[in-house]
């Protein structure tokens, strides 16, 4: 089982969404999350004075899957997120050892899907 | 302090300069002017007593109310809209509050209700509001002609605002400023003068006999049709309409419209310019009218959606207010009652089915709620006009007089044409020197951080 964490462009959300369904994978948590990369954010100005490198609003997708899943996931995120922009994001996967469904107790693959 | 002194002279004959070259050096003579001549003018009237003061406190107190919904129609739009564009509405309509006052006192208000030229447009007699002093003018004997020129001044503001719905979340900011300009002095004062000026070819001081009350033709159609042509001419904002999400803060939304149907009374019931039974007719009419309509939106969203939605209410709301617009002031209360029901099924059937059908991207529906709210208004005072509610206004079909109907109709294709080619035309030649719309990278960030480098709500703290 795999752990995926991917943060991409707020405005990608729905694209990326569409596509793991597509894939049948369901179970997905979204947060709303700030943060900068190389690109350092965007400066904002308040009272004429400048802020430089802001954090942006980003859009963070948490995926838990089985190991055969982990691909389709992969290419899902890539092909909805992906804008050739600086800023279109990352894609961390980790691993999971263990997960447990609350509502019967089941654990390990039977309750990532 | 000798380098002090020269700073301060310095700088005062380059702002003198300024306004040289601007060319208003006059506005500030006769701002000088008037202020001396005001008092001897008020002691004047007062002998005269052709001023009545409450009516011209009832006319100022108005375009307060009527301004206030320039800012209501931000947080009405701004609430709709998406959290990294909250900021660009805001600013839009601040934007024309400023502008468009400026343009008004400078040449709005000559070119809409100076002197008549044709029956076309006025002339430039009252350019920098030159000869409009405070004794009575030709459109209101008990009022200062400057109080109706504030009152107006309000108006023009709020039109161009409206079209903000339909080009909203993708135009440039440098673009909208232009265009704002271009269209209050070719599209909204000429139509004004035909409609509300004396001599204008439409209206009923010296024209064909069309009526509007408060701004049905002149101000909603107009906006509407206008929304109509920016969306032609924009097209659709990026992922309309399976991937725009839902308004980002509805309850600032209602509370632009609370602002808004508030300031309404002053719209409808202070253009009777006199603090009289008219006044209180149309103030009744606006009131019902809106009530109606957004219970008929509500009822509607429920039977055919399951649930009745705050965003229908207030939108319902909103369409019952601009309907009753041109009819405030000739219509009984049951007309008015007929109309608001009118608004709401026929702007509802406009957003959710017309819409959907054709897939426009009329962002917040100013076409669909303003432009076909003021045409089923404009045709209903030829229905259901009355000279017992208004003895100047006119009888309509349902009082023995079907012409006016025809007139209303005429009157509506004439401004809906002109202000649809013209508006067309602008949007065209804003777009082919400063280019209409954002990038498409710009329209993914947001126009708050790309068009003005803030921010609506911040991130964290």
């Amino acid at each position: 089982m795999k752990y995926i964490i991917a943060v991409i462009q707020p405005d990608k959300l729905d694209n990326v969404l569409k596509l793991l369904t597509e894939k049948e994978i369901h179970l997905v948590t979204v947060s709303t999350v700030a943060g900068r990369g190389r690109q350092k954010g965007i400066a904002e100005v308040y009272r004429s004075h400048k802020e430089a490198g802001s954090l942006l609003r980003k859009v963070k997708l948490e995926i838990a899957v089985n190991d055969d899943f982990v691909q389709a996931a992969i290419d899902a995120i890539l092909a909805g997120a992906r804008s050739e922009h600086i800023g279109d994001g990352k894609i961390f996967v980790l691993d999971l050892p263990r997960v447990i469904r609350i509502r019967t107790g089941e654990e390990g693959s039977t309750a990532v899907g | 302090m000798s380098w002090i002194w020269k700073r301060i002279t310095g700088r005062l004959t380059g702002i003198s300069l300024l306004f040289m070259i601007a060319g208003t050096e006059h506005l500030l003579a006769q701002n000088t002017e008037p202020a001396i001549s005001t008092s001897s003018n008020v002691a004047a009237t007062v002998t005269q007593s052709a001023v009545n003061t409450g009516d011209t406190v009832w006319v100022l107190l108005s375009a307060a109310l009527v301004m206030l919904m320039t800012p209501g129609l931000a947080f009405f739009y701004g609430g709709l809209v998406r959290r990294k564009n909250i900021l660009s509405i805001l600013m839009q309509c601040f934007m024309i509050l400023c502008i468009i006052s400026l343009q008004w006192v400078f040449c709005g208000y000559s070119l809409s209700f100076g002197p008549d030229v044709c029956g076309i447009i006025g002339n430039i007699d009252w350019l920098g509001l030159k000869n409009v002093d405070m004794n009575p003018s030709p459109y209101a004997p008990t009022i200062p002609h400057q109080a109706f020129a504030i009152f107006q001044m309000m108006f023009a503001i709020i039109t161009p605002g409206l079209i903000i719905g339909a080009f909203a979340e993708r135009m440039r900011f440098s673009a909208f400023c232009v265009f704002s300009v271009l269209w209050a002095t070719l599209v909204y004062n000429p139509i004004a003068h035909w409609v509300w000026g004396k001599g204008g070819f439409l209206g009923t001081l010296g024209g064909m006999g069309a009526v509007d009350f408060a701004g049905g033709i002149v101000v909603h159609i107009n906006a509407g049709v206008a929304a109509l042509a920016a969306v032609i001419i924009l097209g659709k904002r990026k992922g309309f309409p399976d991937s725009i999400s839902p308004p980002h803060n509805l309850p600032l939304a209602a509370l632009g419209a609370g602002l808004l149907w508030f300031g309404w009374y002053g719209f409808n019931a202070g253009s009777a310019l006199a603090a009289n039974s008219i006044a209180i007719s149309a103030f009744l009419a606006t009131h019902v009218a809106g009530a109606m309509a957004g219970l008929t939106w509500s009822v509607l969203d429920w039977v055919k959606f399951g649930k009745p939605t705050t965003l229908g209410m207030i939108t319902g709301a909103v369409a019952g207010l601009a309907a009753v617009t041109p009819g405030a002031g000739f219509v009984h209360i049951s007309g008015a009652i007929w109309i608001g029901f009118g608004a709401g099924i026929l702007c509802w059937l406009a957003v959710t089915a017309m819409k959907a059908k054709f897939q426009y991207d009329d962002s917040l529906d100013a076409f669909g709620v303003h432009g076909l709210g003021g045409l089923w208004g404009t045709l209903a005072v030829g229905i259901w006009a009355s000279k017992a509610v208004n003895p100047n206004g006119v009888d309509g079909l349902f009082y023995g007089n079907p012409i006016q109907l025809w007139l209303q109709l005429k009157a509506v294709l004439i401004t809906g044409t002109y202000s649809f080619i013209m508006s067309l035309l602008l949007f065209k030649l804003v777009d082919f020197i400063l280019k209409l719309r954002v990038s498409e990278n710009e329209e993914s960030i947001g126009l708050d951080l790309t068009q003005h480098r803030e921010a609506g709500y911040t991130l964290i703290d």
